[in-house]
């Protein structure tokens, strides 16, 4: 049995936007084991997106506790924070969210210079099947390629979680699963925690488990017995 | 390079005509300081240079004749190192193919060559030999006569024309800056200065064995004023005039006069450039933050920390300042370069080297550079507090309200794209008043600019025909009787004369005193213009004295105070006398009183000292032949001709500095107006193109985004002539020397000028954008998610 990486209870988020108040997180009780694979499903508002922000130290809760291992994420200020996105988390976002004034190999490049065990840009261009594309600007690259490039900036730091938000939103099906495939292989070849958000329910068969967001609670948590791989998906 | 630099340096790139006008305005400041503080630099150390190396003597004292034992006597005063007795002289010159008349002063040098204080510098020929009619002129006006060594010339020496030959021309120490007595002006063609043989003065002038003009060194840490008191009480049974030290020296105090107004305007303009930069970068910074909003939030969730992300863009605001200093370091070095080359217009200094002092540039650079840390600073904090998830989410849209706008009539009832304009201008009250400031800057220092032009026309309304109406001033070699008032009147073309007698005297009020030539007027005159501060005339009263309001406040003067004045010629006496009148003047310091009463108190041997003249102008030309042949005359100025050279000077000097103030006008107008309409752009072009996809035209887009802007040049304009002719009548008050009151008057010219400049530059900036939305994508810009 694998360990706990993510020990979350009683998780709450409320936040202003312009003059009023959302509700986006409503008590969230959750165990993420580590080296899992886990697919986050819900329509729109339902509180995804702010959980994975919550996972990544990108925010944190209004009530309840989350742990990582032991560190406290609720309890961490923006400094400890920095450092545990520096050290442990790295983020794929469904617009890819490349810097248009740096090159694939630079984009990647920003994040291995801060890293503290990195792999090379180069290798982890390579691992998405980029390498020969490093030095494009993100304006010459694909839909695909970009995002392909946004999951080795990702996984480029050697991360022990990687969180996905709607990875594939912004592609066509043969060209997501290419980027999916490259989730896969840093999830199986580096033992790292995998969360991703989708809206696509075909994606969840490649999950581990598959936990369903309803208006900022969880409605369903399903598990799989055996995972599909990506290649074997379509839509 | 850190990748993050890279970035730093395509964004710039990218940013490249915003960085451009930002950096001109840092650089236009920059230049400022590096080019007056350069030139004054240049000036003051070529000064001291000069003064040691040619020993300019510390005090001066003129009297009227005194055996050259006396100046012996003066060497074992304690604290004189030195000291040098010679003859001086006005005198009239004869110059062959110029029927104006033309004045020098006549200097004697010692037949053994050199003097021994205010050494001559030879430019050209030799020093005179011994007992020849030989001479050798000062360089500004052999130059401006076009005279070479071997000349020959006309000098009325003691009331007889001599023939001479020009051998030598030469700078001195004591005539950096050459002035005829009593002009506002130098003109190099009707007066200079002469060095002769001390024996063919001694014998003009009748002073063989004597001199009438001592000049003294001081050694190290003594105190002047002792040796001038020392100096005055030896001399006085000489005739000796009160002695002065350099403050006071006519050529020194206008080299003083140039390095304060040089120090008044690099302390005040050079800020308000900074102001500027300061505010472009904020708004330029503030909006790349935002652009970039989505990017901070994605480095921080790399786990880059909040410092290295503010220092991102802190860096950038750095990196558009050390654009703009280096830049405004190569224009100030140009400039200051161009100023020292003028100066040798004015100053006549046999070396003029421009000196860059770098503590000034490090200063002057570290003032940009805070400059632009407080215009960084409100952003990058911002971008350092913006959490990392809500950099990631849409920007939340910006609240805008009902504003007071909606409720008046007029623009309820405008168009949807001039509502628009209102909401947004009140939705950033702060930028859309900020940008207008920054356009009213520029307006402010073009009027306060121009402001000076103003003011020149104005000192010359006054001095030339407000305070004084008379169209010539003929000066005497000695005082002159009443024959020659009527042999004057008598010249063709005359129409009226007045006789002025000048007396050398010191003004006192208990312990505040003042040197000055105290002018006997002819009762009635018609000529002399008395006014009080409003503007009100009065006639000179029989008895008592009349003082410029400048003498007024320099001795803490009233109307109706005692004044003690001692008389430094004739009879020598100390008389009290009433205030009976304060006239305002623009220039000088000056006491003035009734002529005969005058005469009477100094026991002067005749009553006038000068003529001022009403003249045909017809007769003229004939007049001034006439006049070179009078023996008497020493110099003869016209108002035309004074008025003229004031206007060559200004217009020699000032044509260049006109073009370069108005272009740092237009810098300061073009990169506000540029930058607030390319960040308005960016901002609202996701607006716009919704705009042009619903079927408005590209006219109606860009009259949403330009008539916003154009609104706020036009509300500038106004608020800019108010705010210059604030500073102008600042850099008035900050400018009053002694010898000059720069008049506050602002004229509509200037304010039109001003605006007209700040338009033109404004509806440049706007094409350029406006061809930009031209350009805009709509696509592109509809599918970005902002």
């Amino acid at each position: 049995m694998a360990s706990v990486a993510f020990h979350v209870s009683g998780l709450t988020k409320v936040y202003r936007s312009g003059e009023v108040d959302v509700h986006a997180l409503r008590g969230i009780e959750l165990e993420i084991l580590e080296s899992e694979m886990l697919v986050l499903l819900g329509p729109s508002g339902s509180g995804k997106s702010t959980f994975l922000n919550i996972l990544g130290g990108l925010d944190r809760p209004t009530h309840g506790s989350i742990i990582f291992r032991d560190h406290d994420l609720g309890a961490m200020n923006d400094r400890d924070l920095t450092l545990y996105r520096r050290d442990h988390v790295g983020f794929v976002f469904q617009f890819y969210n490349l810097i248009p004034g740096l090159t694939a190999l630079e984009n990647v490049a920003l994040v291995t210079e801060i890293a503290a065990r990195p792999m090379r840009p180069e290798d982890a261009l390579a691992v998405v099947g980029l390498k020969d594309r490093m030095h494009h600007f993100p304006a010459q690259l694909s839909g695909g390629e970009q995002q392909r490039v946004a999951v080795a900036r990702a996984v480029a730091k050697r991360p022990d979680i990687l969180l996905c938000d709607e990875p594939t939103g912004a592609l066509d099906s043969p060209t997501g699963i290419t980027v999916l495939e490259a989730i896969e292989q840093i999830n199986a070849e580096l033992k790292t925690t995998a969360v991703i958000i989708t809206h696509n329910a075909s994606i969840a068969n490649m999950g581990d488990r598959v936990v369903s967001f309803a208006d900022g609670g969880i409605a369903q948590i399903a598990g799989h017995d055996k995972r599909l791989p990506a290649s074997s998906l379509h839509w | 390079m850190a990748t993050l630099n890279r970035k730093l340096l395509r964004d710039l790139w990218r940013l490249k005509s915003q960085v451009l006008a930002i950096a001109s305005v840092i650089a236009c400041g920059f230049a400022i300081v590096a080019m007056t503080f350069g030139a004054m630099e240049s000036l003051r150390t070529t000064r001291d240079a000069y003064y040691e190396e040619y020993r300019f003597a510390h005090v001066f004292s003129h009297l009227k004749r005194a055996p050259l034992l006396v100046a012996t006597e003066v060497g074992r005063i304690p604290g004189v190192a030195a000291w040098d007795a010679r003859i001086t002289h006005y005198a009239a010159l004869d110059l062959p193919g110029r029927p104006e008349p033309s004045a020098a002063e006549l200097i004697s040098i010692p037949d053994t060559g050199q003097p021994r204080l205010n050494r001559l510098v030879l430019r050209a020929g030799r020093l005179p030999l011994r007992g020849r009619n030989e001479l050798v002129m000062s360089e500004n006006m052999a130059s401006a006569l076009g005279y070479k060594p071997g000349q020959k010339l006309g000098v009325i020496l003691g009331g007889k024309k001599q023939p001479f030959t020009l051998v030598g021309i030469a700078l001195s120490p004591e005539f950096v800056y050459v002035l005829a007595p009593g002009q506002l002006m130098p003109d190099d063609k009707a007066f200079g200065v002469i060095w002769m043989d001390r024996s063919i003065l001694e014998a003009g002038y009748d002073l063989i064995g004597a001199f009438n003009d001592l000049n003294v060194m001081l050694a190290p840490g003594v105190s002047e004023q002792d040796v001038i008191s020392r100096l005055d009480r030896m001399l006085a049974r000489y005739g000796g005039n009160a002695a002065y030290g350099r403050v006071d020296q006519t050529s020194h105090a206008f080299i003083d006069q140039e390095l304060a107004q040089l120090n008044t305007i690099a302390l005040v303009i050079p800020p308000i450039f900074l102001a500027v930069a300061a505010f472009l970068i904020h708004m330029v910074l503030s909006r790349l933050i935002d652009i970039e909003r989505p990017y901070i939030g994605l480095l921080k969730s790399f786990g880059y920390t909040n410092w290295e992300v503010g220092g991102h863009y802190l860096k950038a605001s750095l990196l558009i300042t050390l654009v703009g200093v280096l830049g405004g370091a190569c224009i100030g070095l140009a400039l200051g370069q161009w100023m020292t080359t003028m100066y040798q217009r004015y100053f006549h200094f046999p070396f003029l080297h421009y000196q860059i002092d770098y503590a000034v540039f490090a200063l002057a650079a570290i003032g940009s550079f805070v400059a632009a840390i407080t215009g960084a600073q409100r952003p990058v904090s911002r971008a350092m507090k913006t959490s990392p998830a809500s950099a990631m989410a849409p920007p939340t849209p910006p609240v805008y309200h009902a504003t007071l706008f909606d409720r008046i009539g007029v623009v309820r009832h405008a168009t949807m794209p001039t509502q628009m304009i209102f909401r947004h201008m009140v939705r950033w009250p702060w930028r859309t008043g900020f940008t207008s400031l920054g356009v009213a800057m520029a307006a402010m220092l073009l009027v306060c600019l121009f402001f000076f032009f103003d003011a020149v026309d104005a000192l010359v309304e006054d001095f030339y025909f407000q305070s004084n109406r008379q169209d010539i001033v003929i000066s005497l070699s000695e005082q002159g009787s009443d024959r020659a008032r009527y042999e004057v009147a008598n010249l063709p073309g005359m129409r009226r004369v007045e006789p002025v007698l000048t007396v050398a005297a010191r003004v006192s009020r208990e312990q505040l005193e003042q040197r000055l030539g105290l002018q006997g007027i002819e009762p009635g005159t018609q000529l002399r213009v008395f006014r009080e501060k409003a503007g009100n005339p009065f006639t000179l009263p029989a008895q008592g004295i009349v003082i410029s309001d400048q003498l007024a406040r320099l001795i803490q003067a009233h109307v109706g105070d005692r004044l003690y004045v001692e008389f430094l010629e004739g009879s020598r006496r100390t008389v009290p006398l009433t205030v009976a009148g304060i006239t305002a003047e623009q220039v000088g310091v000056s006491a003035y009183m009734d002529r005969k009463e005058l005469a009477g108190l100094v026991g002067a041997p005749g009553s006038a000292a000068s003529f001022d003249g009403l003249v045909d102008h017809r007769a003229l030309p004939s007049l001034l032949r006439h006049l070179k042949d009078i023996p008497a005359v020493v110099a003869v100025s016209t108002r035309e001709q004074a008025i003229t050279s004031l206007r060559e000077v200004m217009a020699k000097s000032m044509t260049i500095v006109i073009d370069f103030y108005i272009g740092l006008g237009a810098v300061i107008a073009l990169g506000v107006v540029y930058n607030a309409a390319r960040v308005a752009l960016s901002e609202r072009s996701h607006e716009l193109a919704t705009l042009r996809v619903l079927g408005f035209t590209r006219g109606e887009v860009s009259y949403v985004l330009l008539g916003e802007i154009a609104l706020l040049v036009i509300a500038a304009l106004p608020l800019g002539c108010v705010m210059g002719t604030g500073l102008a009548w600042g850099m008035s008050q900050a400018m009053q020397t002694k010898l000059f009151r720069v008049p506050f008057v602002v004229t509509p010219a200037t304010f039109g000028i001003g605006m007209s400049v700040v338009l033109l530059s404004a509806v440049v900036s706007l094409l350029i954008v406006a061809w930009r939305i031209g350009r805009l994508d709509l696509i592109a810009v509809l599918k970005t998610r902002e």
